[in-house]
């Protein structure tokens, strides 16, 4: 090769170590809020990646050093089991990690070939086929007053049986699937609003746990990790879809707001969404993307038969990227969009 | 000054190593025991040797012609003789060997006869061809023929004249060296420049990390009798391509697919205003250069250097070093490896860069692409890099042009902040060679498909030329047929009227008689013959008539090569 073109001191590695590094808020209010019990979901989904990782790239005859510690199999672990409950018995993850890493990863050509992302494919498979263990999640400990230990946490995960009552006492529903029961039991959004299980914001605890996503994000953001395009987007796609609908009948529809504050919103608008492998590329390509998967996750939320819509709206915006990347082409240098004339 | 600048899209910020030979004096490296200078140093034909072997040249002899508009000539560097004219191993990726005057210099340095060119007073073409045929070239990179630019095509005017001072590719300083120690000279080739071209208004863009370059430029422009507005442009790469400095100090693109003189406006380098300058007042050919040394060498800094100097010369001046791992012409963006460090330093090297391991590391092992599109935010052409290199990858080129492959100036900002660390030029560059490729088999396969076309056409038009003449002759025949066969059937014909009397007059006609009921017979059966004939058969042309005839012909043969055997059989037991 004649190329001279000096890399720079970019690399993989350190981008995904970056978004990996933006994730630590998130986990950190996680454990403060819910309780320790992440930490061994995510020591599990990060083992497992690394294992399914290891062996396909063995299987598939490629080098083990620069891909395994390229971290992305790490990102895509941690992804998803910040999105899982977090008390999920351990063979809900390794289904989940194996799903994402050996399936939707390597089984589309590894590294950088994946059409889906990843970890949202490992998510949609588990919700799909596991629906009852998905919604367990354990209760904000502000309002249970208690959380699991470490070891019951283990415990719990691994096989293990805990008493019901201290079962009950750590677990309950999540806000959003409070708002959509009390939506099938013909209660008003204010009257489920009223439950103690939302704060201000959103639900109480989620609504920090969000905040703490915000704040990886805009690192990220601030880093040049990410591009503001998919975020800025996507979140202009809940806030309008959701304001649409509460506007039209704010007693069936949850606030903005509330979507706003959701700790799901905050983890897809900045690590999922903007994952560039499965995304599009095209600066206008980038705000479509977000924006219709934005719109798409209040559509499944309200009017889908799944807790969460994030995951589908992602894995549908997915396949229409080739179309978007076509139609959304730039103009190029010395070229304007009805003909070849100088810009000015 | 308050102008105005804009803001190009993308482009990096590469560390730029300036510091290391910018500051010592330029130092005029000494005259080699040997000179390899090359008949093709610049963009369009190579020029046409002019000397033998065993000729004496002085310096700045012509010793080879410019050859067509595109073109310009090459000079003796130094007073010696021509020992070679011969295919040498050149500066230039291919590292294939082109033709080249080799002289061995007689240390004497003397120069034919310089005469310096009143400008103002010559017709502008006459000063253009004598550009050409001093060498002419610009000193950017690109080593246009500098008389070619300097026309201002059919308007006879452009504008606006920018000197381009930009310098932005790292470690390279023979421009800013230049631009403080002769900044009056390059003022008197924009006067030439301005003359040739009509303009009305002259900039020098200068990136803000050259200070010391602004002010001597500064002062030099203060000294002149007509405007020139020298502005400090912001330090980006590649703020020095002519196209991004355009942007920079007008806010104008230039049309893709087209000329900067379509907007007008010329680009010129500063060191190609110095060369003109020298050419113009002084007499003097482009046979010399500022060539920055630097890198991995004791003493990095600027040489004045005579065209056809082996660059190993110039490394063991500015003091050699172990460890050295390879030779740059050019920049770390956009420079080409050299095949040795012996290969001349020719009308386009700027800067030669000596690689080390500490200095320029391997680069890791690429990765597969993540689309993260961190080279499409910073491509100055305002590409999809990551696309080009999808499609570029997988053969697709069609789709590569349809994505703008040629508006790519392989400025290597894409392959500067690439995660996966992919040398993404060097695939724009295949593309690009294998498109140039493929043209030229189709143009070679056209020409080729035309000659069939036109052997076919060819042989099929002599066949119906034969056909036609066969067709006359066949009809010629059966005519004469058909007469001969009239004049036997007309009596034939109401023959059955008369021969019944004639028999029975009996007699006297009696073999006319059986000739006549056999005549009859005949008669009778091709009436009949007539009736039952396929209908579609009545109105036969000639051609369908011979091709009929051919066939009954074959069958008849046939079925007498059929008969024969049995007839030999038959005849012989």
């Amino acid at each position: 090769m004649t190329d001279t073109s000096a890399p720079g001191r970019d690399s993989v590695t350190r981008i995904m170590a970056w978004v990996l590094g933006a994730l630590v808020p998130g986990i950190a209010a996680h454990v403060w809020l819910f309780g320790p019990a992440i930490l061994i979901t995510l020591a599990l989904a990060t083992v497992t990646a690394v294992a399914a990782e290891a062996a396909m790239l063995r299987a598939r005859g490629y080098p083990l050093r620069p891909f395994l510690f390229d971290l992305s199999a790490v990102v895509t672990a941690w992804l998803l089991a910040l999105s899982l409950p977090p008390l999920a018995p351990w063979w809900l993850i390794v289904t989940g990690v194996l799903a994402a890493i050996v399936v939707a990863k390597h089984l589309y050509g590894g590294l950088g070939q994946n059409i889906f992302n990843p970890a949202m494919v490992g998510y949609a498979v588990l919700i799909v086929s596991f629906p009852a263990q998905m919604t367990q999640w354990a209760g904000p400990l502000e309002l249970t007053g208690t959380s699991l230990t470490l070891n019951e946490s283990a415990t719990l995960i691994f096989g293990g049986e805990l008493p019901r009552a201290r079962l009950d006492a750590v677990t309950m529903a999540t806000p959003l699937d409070t708002l959509r029961t009390g939506l099938l039991q013909q209660l008003t959004v204010d009257e489920t609003l009223r439950q103690p299980i939302f704060g201000t914001l959103g639900g109480v605890g989620f609504e920090w746990l969000a905040v703490a996503f915000w704040v990886g994000g805009l690192i990220l953001w601030a880093r040049r990790i990410i591009g503001w395009q998919v975020p800025m987007a996507f979140l202009a796609g809940i806030v309008l879809a959701a304001g649409l609908l509460h506007f039209a009948d704010a007693g069936r529809y949850g606030s903005p707001l509330f979507h706003f504050f959701a700790p799901s919103v905050a983890l897809a608008a900045f690590f999922i969404a903007t994952d560039p492998v499965s995304g599009a590329t095209t600066p206008r390509g980038k705000l479509i993307f977000g924006f219709g998967a934005g719109v798409l996750t209040i559509v499944i939320r309200t009017w889908g038969g799944f807790p969460d819509g994030v995951a589908f709206a992602i894995l549908l915006m997915n396949l229409a990227v080739p179309l978007i990347d076509q139609t959304t082409q730039p103009r190029i240098y010395g070229e304007t969009r009805t003909g070849r004339e100088p810009r000015a | 000054m308050a102008r105005e600048l804009f803001r190009f899209k993308g482009g990096v910020h590469p560390p730029d190593h300036k510091a290391e030979s910018n500051a010592r004096p330029i130092h005029a490296a000494p005259i080699p025991r040997q000179l390899v200078i090359p008949v093709r140093q610049h963009i369009g034909n190579p020029a046409k040797p002019v000397v033998d072997v065993g000729d004496t040249v002085r310096t700045g002899q012509l010793i080879a012609a410019a050859d067509g508009t595109i073109s310009a000539a090459v000079h003796a560097s130094s007073s010696g003789t021509v020992v070679a004219v011969e295919p040498r191993v050149l500066p230039h990726a291919s590292g294939l060997p082109d033709l080249c005057i080799v002289i061995d210099t007689d240390g004497r340095d003397e120069w034919v006869e310089r005469t310096p060119l009143d400008y103002r007073a010559m017709p502008a073409a006459d000063l253009r061809m004598k550009l050409r045929d001093m060498g002419l070239a610009g000193l950017g990179g690109a080593v246009f023929p500098s008389a070619v630019k300097l026309d201002a095509g059919p308007a006879q005017i452009c504008p606006l004249l920018i000197l381009n001072g930009g310098e932005c590719e790292p470690w390279i300083t023979c421009d800013d060296v230049l631009m403080r120690h002769h900044a009056d000279d390059i003022m008197r080739g924009a006067a030439i420049m301005r003359h040739l071209l009509g303009s009305t208004e002259v900039l020098v863009g200068i990136e803000d990390n050259k200070p010391e370059a602004l002010a001597a430029m500064r002062e030099a422009a203060a000294r002149l009798e007509f405007a020139v507005e020298v502005v400090a442009v912001p330090s980006v790469y590649p703020g020095g391509g002519a196209k991004q400095m355009i942007e920079t100090l007008t806010g104008r693109q230039v049309p893709s697919g087209k000329l900067s003189t379509d907007i007008g406006i010329q680009v010129f380098n500063v060191g190609t205003a110095h060369a003109l300058a020298r050419a113009v007042l002084h007499g003097e050919p482009m046979i010399e250069r500022l060539v920055t040394v630097t890198g991995h060498v004791l003493r990095p800094q600027n040489f004045r250097v005579r065209i056809g100097t082996p660059m190993q010369t110039l490394i063991d001046l500015a003091g050699d070093r172990e460890g050295a791992t390879g030779v740059l012409m050019g920049g770390p963006m956009m420079g080409l490896v050299m095949p040795n460090s012996h290969v001349p330093v020719v009308k386009a090297t700027n800067c030669i860069l000596v690689q080390s391991r500490e200095l320029f590391p391997a680069p890791p092992a690429a990765l597969p692409c993540i689309r993260c599109t961190r080279c499409a935010d910073v491509c100055p052409a305002e590409l999809q890099p990551q696309e080009l290199f999808r499609f570029a990858k997988a053969g697709d080129f069609g789709r590569a042009q349809e994505y703008h492959l040629f508006d790519c100036i392989e400025c290597g900002c894409c392959t500067y902040v690439c995660p996966s660390h992919i040398p993404l030029v060097a695939y724009y560059r295949y593309g690009k060679s294998e498109i140039w490729a493929r043209e030229r088999e189709k143009r070679a396969a056209d020409l080729a498909r035309e000659r069939h076309e036109f052997r076919q056409f060819r042989l099929e038009r002599e066949k119906v030329e034969k056909a036609a003449k066969l067709a006359a002759k066949a009809a010629a025949a059966r005519a004469q047929a058909a007469q001969d066969q009239a004049r036997r059937v007309a009596p034939a014909t109401d023959a059955p009227a008369t021969a019944t009397p004639d028999a029975a007059a009996g007699g006297t006609g009696e073999a006319d008689a059986k000739k006549a009921i056999i005549a009859a017979a005949l008669a009778r059966a091709q009436a009949k013959k007539a009736q039952s004939a396929p209908k579609n058969t009545g109105q036969l042309s000639p051609e369908q008539q011979r091709a009929i005839d051919e066939i009954e012909a074959r069958r008849a043969k046939i079925r007498e090569l059929a008969r024969k055997p049995l007839e030999s059989e038959t005849e012989n037991p």
